[in-house]
């Protein structure tokens, strides 16, 4: 079979079975549907045994067309596109699509939304991050942490509901805060779970984080150098992991991260085990800024004055000629929009989620473009299991948190 | 964390390299952006990287943008670079026209720029000459259009309801 390298272009007139155990070569297709997988990605391998000698990527499968159906709807209608994206911390996308139109507008955001913010965007990491690390466990054969880190799961998704009424794609907030302040159920649950979580969790860790069996299969499994991770335009979480500490939050702090004291936690070798442990020590960490932002949270308003953007309250729209008009504006999508370029990013989930957006003053941007880090760090993965065995080649996938709601956008 | 580099330090640096080549720039929103011929985009690439008071070597976005009206030059290349040791982010740009929408490759610069180019193309038809894989990336193979240029609207042609101009278009 002949096949055309990737990333030199040559062909190959097929796999030339150097050391092979009986110099039978087999294709095996890793996907699109597989549990292992989790997600729809195909990899075709080549496979001598159980060792990996080449890989093939399809990605796409579920392609959606969000910039293409960006430039067609209204902003306010955009933040439910970004929930698709990476659906496991859907609000870091949504307020990331927010920020992106108010430093476009130029709003000037109260800093208690900021704060409010944070909160929501850090509880949001750490559901991601638990999900990262618990099919991590799966993967390598413990469900036991699975079950217990989804109970926490399922309580930071009421926060959620406590706040948006959804769950999963939340949709949360609105260009320029919040539809309305926590409430004290919020406060309630937030604190109950902040009391329970670091128990769970660290049972969780110790489960895993020296465990003997999770360790032999874990460290050195799908490695990657900090230079070559830089070539790749890693972000996030799998870039900490092989050593360089570039982290949004920290670098181009937004929504107030600059009043927060926090580390950003590096690992040493880039493979599965530290991208496990940088996980583990930011979800620690987002349990600090949580902690951090409920006892500074500022007094002031839960939302910014725009109101060419902020919905007015339903009683103002039926008895106030201005909210009235506001209303029909916003729901018609007849709001002015400056004219302007501008690049905003956020820490996501699984690292720099960036948004370029070009606006010609039209009711929806003229162009949409995200930065997905997904889409952009899976290019690596072939490079990063040729050589090992295929239970690697899963756990290599499922500790780079490949989500593919945002890597095909 | 503040920049280590002025916007316009950076600019002069790169007018007194390249001169003729930088035909424009601005700072909206205070990230450079710099308009650069397409011939050159390539070796200004390429250089930012390996200038080392510069130093910006990351790539954070690759993309295209499509200006139908802009007659000869309706297809824009945008490149995100960033410098994480001096935390500086730059925007390049560079123009190439519909009919030939040819610009060199720069997955030797950057191995990550593989699928952003890959992408590029599948969706306004650029051409990156030098990539050593160009094919549709998130479309189906088959396909024998560029879905993300303006001509194609979203809407089903056939509807009279979802006219743009009845949306303020």
């Amino acid at each position: 079979m002949s096949q055309i390298d990737q990333h030199t272009g040559k062909e190959s007139s097929g796999i030339v079975a150097r050391d092979t155990i009986d110099g039978e070569i087999a294709t095996l297709n890793l996907g699109p549907t597989h549990p292992a997988t989790h997600g729809i990605f195909q990899n075709v391998l080549q496979v001598d045994g159980e060792k990996i000698l080449s890989s093939e990527q399809t990605v796409g499968y579920i392609h959606r067309a969000f910039e293409k159906l960006a430039e067609r709807r209204p902003y306010n209608q955009i933040t439910p596109i970004t929930d698709r994206l990476n659906y496991c911390s859907s609000p870091i996308n949504n307020m990331g699509w927010e920020m992106t139109v108010e430093k476009l507008i130029g709003a000037e955001i109260p800093k208690r939304v900021d704060y409010m913010r944070v909160i929501i965007m850090e509880l949001a990491r750490i559901a991601d991050h638990l999900v990262c690390n618990s099919v991590v466990g799966v993967d390598t054969g413990a469900l036991t942490g699975f079950t217990y880190v989804f109970q926490e799961r399922e309580k930071i998704y009421e926060l959620f509901e406590e706040v948006c009424g959804s769950r999963l794609t939340t949709n949360i907030g609105r260009i320029g805060g919040f539809e309305r302040d926590f409430s004290d159920e919020f406060y309630k649950k937030l604190d109950n779970f902040l009391k329970t979580f670091p128990k769970v969790f660290n049972e969780f860790d110790s489960l895993l984080s020296r465990n003997r069996i999770f360790m032999d299969r874990t460290i050195g499994a799908g490695p990657i150098s900090a230079e070559r991770a830089l070539e790749y335009s890693f972000t996030g979480p799998n870039l900490r992991a092989a050593g360089v500490d570039y982290d949004v939050r920290v670098m181009n702090p937004y929504s107030s991260y600059e009043d927060f004291d926090f580390i950003v936690p590096v690992g040493t070798q880039g493979d599965t085990y530290d991208r496990f442990q940088v996980r583990q020590e930011e979800i620690r960490q987002s349990l600090l800024i949580i902690e951090q932002a409920l006892k500074n949270m500022p007094e002031g308003s839960y939302k910014a004055d725009v109101p060419d953007f902020y919905l007015p309250p339903k009683e103002d729209v039926y008895n106030n000629m201005e909210a009235l008009i506001y209303h029909f504006k916003i729901v018609m999508g007849e709001t002015p929009i400056p004219v302007g370029e501008v690049y905003h990013s956020v820490e996501g989930g699984n690292g720099e989620l960036g948004f370029y957006l070009i606006s010609d003053g039209g009711r929806s941007p003229y162009r949409l473009q995200f930065r997905r880090p997904c889409f952009i760090y899976y290019q690596a993965y072939p490079e990063m299991i040729t050589g090992s065995n295929i239970s690697d080649a899963v756990l290599t996938m499922s500790s780079m948190n490949v989500i593919a709601g945002e890597l095909d956008a | 964390m503040k920049s280590k580099l002025e916007n316009n330090a950076v600019l002069e640096l790169l007018n007194g390299k390249f001169g003729e080549n930088i035909k424009s720039s601005e700072q909206p929103f205070d990230l450079l952006t710099v308009e650069v011929t397409s011939e050159s985009a390539h070796e200004v690439v390429s250089w930012l990287k390996s200038e080392p008071s510069l130093a910006i070597s990351f790539l954070t976005n690759l993309g295209a943008v499509h200006y139908p009206d802009n007659q000869g030059r309706e297809i824009a290349v945008v490149y995100h670079l960033h410098s994480l040791t001096n935390n500086f982010r730059i925007r390049l740009k560079a123009y190439l026209p519909i009919e030939n929408p040819e610009i060199k490759s720069i997955t030797d610069i950057y191995i990550a720029a593989n699928w952003m180019e890959r992408e590029t193309y599948d969706f306004y038809g650029v051409q990156f000459t030098g990539h050593p894989n160009l094919k549709r990336i998130l479309n189906e193979d088959a396909m024998d259009y560029f879905p993300m240029r303006k001509e194609y609207h979203m809407e089903d042609a056939t509807r009279e309801d979802k006219d743009d101009r009845f949306f303020g278009r």
